[in-house]
């Protein structure tokens, strides 16, 4: 490509509610544009982690740059980057937001506008951009898009007159899109010629490269041989190679300039160095401010991780480690149980991150995990006056020492069809949620808003919310805040032992119930052993539930015919196998996959 | 391990047990997971020459070996004919050299067998005869899917006396579906006043693949409560399994404790009638143990005959292939061959012959011999299995002899059996 003029370049990303069509849309604008031929795409080019595919969700921020040769006769540069739709992933969002000029909000042609569409146009218009709305799925026989276009000026006050209605999915009118992107999407600042000031949006760590750093240039530019700083750590290297995002790959280019969203390496080794949200500058001709910080989010949600085999401890180290480059919301700290041995208390953004980190832990490291249950922060008030924040029941002081304690409490909004409205609010008064209103959108449509403990919606709120709704309510949550509550820690005694790793913190009033159905589970999952093993539900010490794993009596394998002694080995075998993914706690041997079941409790 | 007293030629040559599988039965049980499948008379004829053809190709690799025990399992053999049986008889004794003392067993089931039959197949030279008689109520049999009476097993049993043969097993099963406590207790003393020489009694085990598997897949998990079971609902008759209309409910298994109380009354009641115990599932009346199934525990060399047939040959475990069609292109004339129809080919490691010395020696009632194993393997008991031997011997699931030689199961290790032998398995070095 020959000189990039700045007026020719558009940064921008997709915003829509979960489900409205981002990922598609995403895919025809990189076909429409030529970087690949109709043959080359894969479904969905941009959610490039099988997970995401599997999912159908997009976790990671990742960008791509594309040439779109407009009907005014100019060649067009898109820097598209794409955002995470789900509500555990804010910070994502606003880490991606960051690097655009503008935005394109899809709305779903159907269902109009939702919890979420709103969030993320805040979102957007927070960080100035230009926003313009597309609706999609027009191709529906329920699509109303003159009723969402209404919705639209409604509700968010955006001009809708001219709103694109396309069909992502038939590639219908795709073009006007393009043709907005460009009229409406407002061309980047900042000049090539002052000192360098790029924003680090997104990293990722290659083994052969040392970390990648992905940026938006602000101002100035960057080569091969610059010498470059990292505002906030101090750190300076000499950049390596710098580039542009090609569908799942880097191509390599001379100089990245004011406006451009790109990549650089500099042999990286230590992830630290490179904090997202960041500033990038000229060692020697530094920019004489950082850019804005980004939202700086804590995470909501923390649980035990330790690796099945104890030995393992040092890859889950560098695993996290490494993961958290990738996902700078992710946040981890060496503990120690009993139970379990050596492993780490991680902090996520919500339970499907949680979960997210599971599986790519086991996947793309190949780890074997034992989870423990996931609780919030609790804010523990002692007599002494002093206040501990507490991520992990077993640190719950004495409860002589502890004069209360508070919970975390979200305000949250679930947009719902009128008809579910009764089966919703009753899900959140079990929730021991507090309404405060519900207004009506429109006629079958109203936003109830109630405020809810977060432990109450970690566990399953998500799933019991769609099937209560048959899928049709969506739920956005912020923190409000903390108060005070009365909250115990749940003990689970196995064979007269506790077992830290499952312990945990719940509401008094919901402490009987949730033991009981642990001790079930529980006995569910521990495989007879050769005496009775107890197991009870303890809260200070005073037993609440109690089941019993009878004792082994008979385990006989009668026959064996024909002197084929390889089958009876491997059954042997098989046995034998069950009992390496076992926990020895005391002399009872528990399977790892019943620290687990304490996270599936509400299953029905 | 000696039991017969050997002609001085035979005392140096090694001892070998023959296998012949018999791949076909009139039908399948619904319980059964063998090789086994109900075939034209066509098919067995063929196979009976492959077989034969076997015999005469294999033979020719067991010179310095002398034939112990030989013993005809399937399937159900008793569907070859006199003069079928016959001539593979001929053949063995022709191929090997056969002691002259040698257990001979041939296995059958009734509503297969007649007199005239039974006077053949002893004077063919089988001179043990199994019967597969599972239970001796019609209902239980016919919930097995099993294709004789009690009535027609009587007649057989009988037939067989007069035949001439003196050394007679029958198989039993308890814990089948609907059978009760005493249902079993009654199977067991019905047949033990018969006075059989050997009785074996196996617990039903719910095997995948099976139309049981089907049907009673969830109900077979041991640790499952009494109320939990089922098994007793009524099956839908739109449902084709094979069986219609003979197949009319499928009766509930008994409960975890019933069951038990089978196991545990069997060993009891069978004493009373002058039969010990001497591995986990088999009784005999003194001296009539089993020896070819004996050589497996004890691990003394045999070779398998025919489709799916496993061996063991001089520490090299393999079986043959189960492909019927691929069986017979390897072994249709006695001329062709070279090919193998060998699967699974595993030369055993040392440490794998220990474990097997182990999980299956001790499943005798006799145990294990500490100087044994030092003489099979060089090494000490205790070097390999000490920390084992100690923690089973606490748990009282596994008890020494006073002369600290033999090693076996308690009562409550056999119970466990299944737990204590995986304990001899030995890592894997890596």
């Amino acid at each position: 490509m020959a000189v990039i003029n700045q007026s020719n370049i558009r940064n921008f990303c997709i915003i829509a509610h979960i489900d409205h069509g981002k990922s598609t849309l995403a895919d025809r604008i990189i076909e429409k544009t030529g970087l690949l031929t109709s043959r080359e795409m894969q479904e969905q080019v941009l959610d490039n982690m099988d997970l995401e595919r599997e999912r159908g969700i997009t976790i990671k921020s990742q960008a791509v740059r594309t040439i779109y040769q407009a009907k005014d006769g100019e060649e067009y540069i898109f820097n598209l980057i794409d955002t995470p739709g789900h509500v555990d992933f804010n910070y994502e969002v606003s880490r991606a937001l960051a690097a655009c000029d503008g935005a394109v909000l899809v709305v779903d042609a159907a269902q109009g506008i939702e919890a979420q569409t709103l969030a993320n146009v805040y979102l957007a218009l927070d960080h100035d951009l230009e926003v313009f709305p597309v609706i999609n799925k027009i191709d529906l026989p329920s699509a109303e898009p003159e009723r969402v276009k209404e919705e639209i000026e409604d509700i968010i006050g955006l001009d809708a007159s001219d709103a694109p209605l396309i069909s992502a999915k038939n590639g219908l009118n795709i073009e006007d899109v393009l043709e907005q992107i460009v009229t409406k999407i407002p061309a980047p600042g900042g000049s090539m010629d002052n000192p360098l000031q790029a924003l680090i949006f997104d990293s990722l760590y290659d083994p052969y490269k040392g970390v990648i750093v992905f940026f938006r240039i602000m101002e100035g530019k960057v080569q091969k041989g610059t010498k470059v700083k990292m505002m906030a750590t101090g750190a300076v290297f000499d950049v390596v190679e710098v580039g542009y995002f090609g569908a799942g790959q880097f191509i390599p280019c001379e100089e990245l300039s004011a406006g451009m969203v790109g990549y650089l390496t500099a042999s990286i080794k230590n992830v630290k160095d490179t904090r997202v949200g960041d500033t990038i500058t000229n060692a020697d001709r530094p920019c004489s401010q950082p850019l804005p910080g980004y939202k700086k989010v804590n995470p909501m949600v923390y649980c035990g991780m330790y690796p099945a085999d104890g030995a393992k401890y040092p890859d889950l180290r560098d695993a996290l480690e490494k993961l958290q480059l990738n996902d700078a919301s992710l946040f981890y700290e060496p503990e120690t149980s009993i139970a379990l041995g050596f492993g780490f208390r991680c902090g996520f953004l919500g339970l499907l991150h949680l979960e997210i980190i599971q599986e790519r832990l086991e996947r793309e490291y190949n780890l074997d995990l034992v989870t423990t249950a996931p609780g919030v922060v609790y804010r523990v008030h002692k007599t002494s006056g002093e206040m501990i924040e507490l991520t992990n029941p077993s640190n719950l002081p004495d409860p002589s020492e502890i004069d209360y304690m508070e919970e975390p409490i979200v305000s949250a909004e679930i947009m719902v069809t009128t008809e579910f409205i009764g089966p919703i609010m009753e899900l959140c008064q079990e929730r021991r949620g507090r309404y405060l209103g519900m207004e009506y959108m429109e006629e079958t449509r109203a936003l109830l808003k109630y405020e809810l403990p977060l432990n109450e919606i970690i566990y399953d709120f998500f799933d019991a919310l769609k099937s209560r709704s048959r899928g049709y309510a969506s739920f956005d949550y912020e923190i409000k805040g903390y108060e005070q509550s009365e909250l115990v820690k749940l003990d689970i005694l196995i064979n007269k032992e506790e077992v830290d790793a499952l312990s945990f913190i719940v509401h008094k009033a919901s402490a009987y119930e949730r033991g009981r159905k642990m001790c079930e589970k529980l006995k569910d999952e521990i495989p007879r052993h050769l005496f009775e093993i107890p197991i009870q539900a303890a809260v200070g010490g005073k037993v609440i539930a109690r089941e019993t794993v009878k004792a082994m009596r008979k385990d006989v394998l009668a026959k064996c015919y024909g002197g084929d002694i390889t089958r009876k080995k491997k059954l042997l075998e098989k046995q034998k196998e069950g009992k390496k993914r076992m926990r020895q706690i005391g002399n009872v041997e528990i399977p790892q996959k019943a620290f687990m079941s304490v996270l599936k409790l509400d299953d029905k | 391990m000696s039991e017969t007293i050997l002609s001085p030629a035979e005392a140096v040559k090694r001892p070998l047990g023959l296998y012949l599988h018999i791949p076909f039965c009139k039908r399948k049980c619904l319980y059964c997971d063998f090789l086994s499948a109900p075939a034209a008379n066509g098919v067995i004829a063929d196979y009976v020459e492959a077989l034969i053809a076997q015999i005469s190709q294999e033979a020719a690799q067991y010179r310095d070996y002398v034939v112990r025990t030989v013993f005809f399992g399937g399937g159900t053999p008793s569907l070859l004919s006199v003069s079928q049986m016959e001539r593979i008889m001929k053949r063995i004794f022709m191929s090997f050299e056969v002691a002259k003392d040698a257990e001979i067993t041939m296995e059958s089931n009734p509503g297969t067998l007649d007199f005239e039959a039974l006077k053949g197949y002893r004077n063919a030279g089988i001179n043990r005869l199994s019967l597969g008689l599972q239970s001796a109520c019609d209902a239980e049999l016919q919930a097995l899917g099993r294709i004789h009476s009690y009535s027609d097993f009587l007649e057989n049993f009988h037939g067989a006396r007069e035949a001439g043969f003196t050394n007679i097993n029958v198989d039993l099963m308890s814990a089948l579906p609907g059978q009760s406590l005493a249902g079993w207790l009654d199977t067991l003393k019905k047949v033990a006043e018969l006075g059989p020489e050997h009785i074996s009694a196996y617990s039903l085990i719910i095997e995948e693949g099976t139309p049981f598997w089907e049907r009673y897949r969830d109900c077979g998990d041991s640790r499952k409560e009494s109320e939990e079971r089922c098994g007793s609902r009524p099956r839908q008759h739109d449902q084709n399994d094979g069986f219609g209309e003979k197949q009319p409910h499928w009766p509930a298994l008994p409960d975890e404790d019933e069951e038990r109380l089978m196991y545990e009354q069997t060993e009891t009641l069978l004493q009373s009638y002058g039969y010990h115990r001497y591995e986990i599932s088999n009784y005999a009346k003194a001296g009539k143990e089993c020896l070819h199934n004996k050589g497996y525990w004890r691990r003394t060399d045999y070779l398998g005959l025919g489709l799916g047939a496993a061996s063991l040959v001089k520490n090299m475990r393999w079986k043959m292939t189960d492909d019927l069609e691929a069986y017979q292109k390897v072994f249709h004339t006695e001329k062709s061959g070279r090919q193998s129809c060998r699967e699974d080919v595993q030369v055993l490691t040392k440490a794998e012959q220990m474990e097997e010395f182990m999980f299956l020696g001790l499943r005798l009632t006799e145990g294990i011999s500490a100087e044994e194993f030092e003489k099979q393997f060089g090494i000490g008991i205790r070097k390999v299995y000490g920390p084992v031997l100690d923690r089973l011997k606490k748990d009282e699931l596994l008890t020494g002899l006073a002369d600290g030689n033999m090693l076996k199961l308690t009562p409550r290790g056999v119970d466990l059996s299944n737990y204590v032998l995986a304990q001899f398995l030995l890592e894997e070095e890596e």
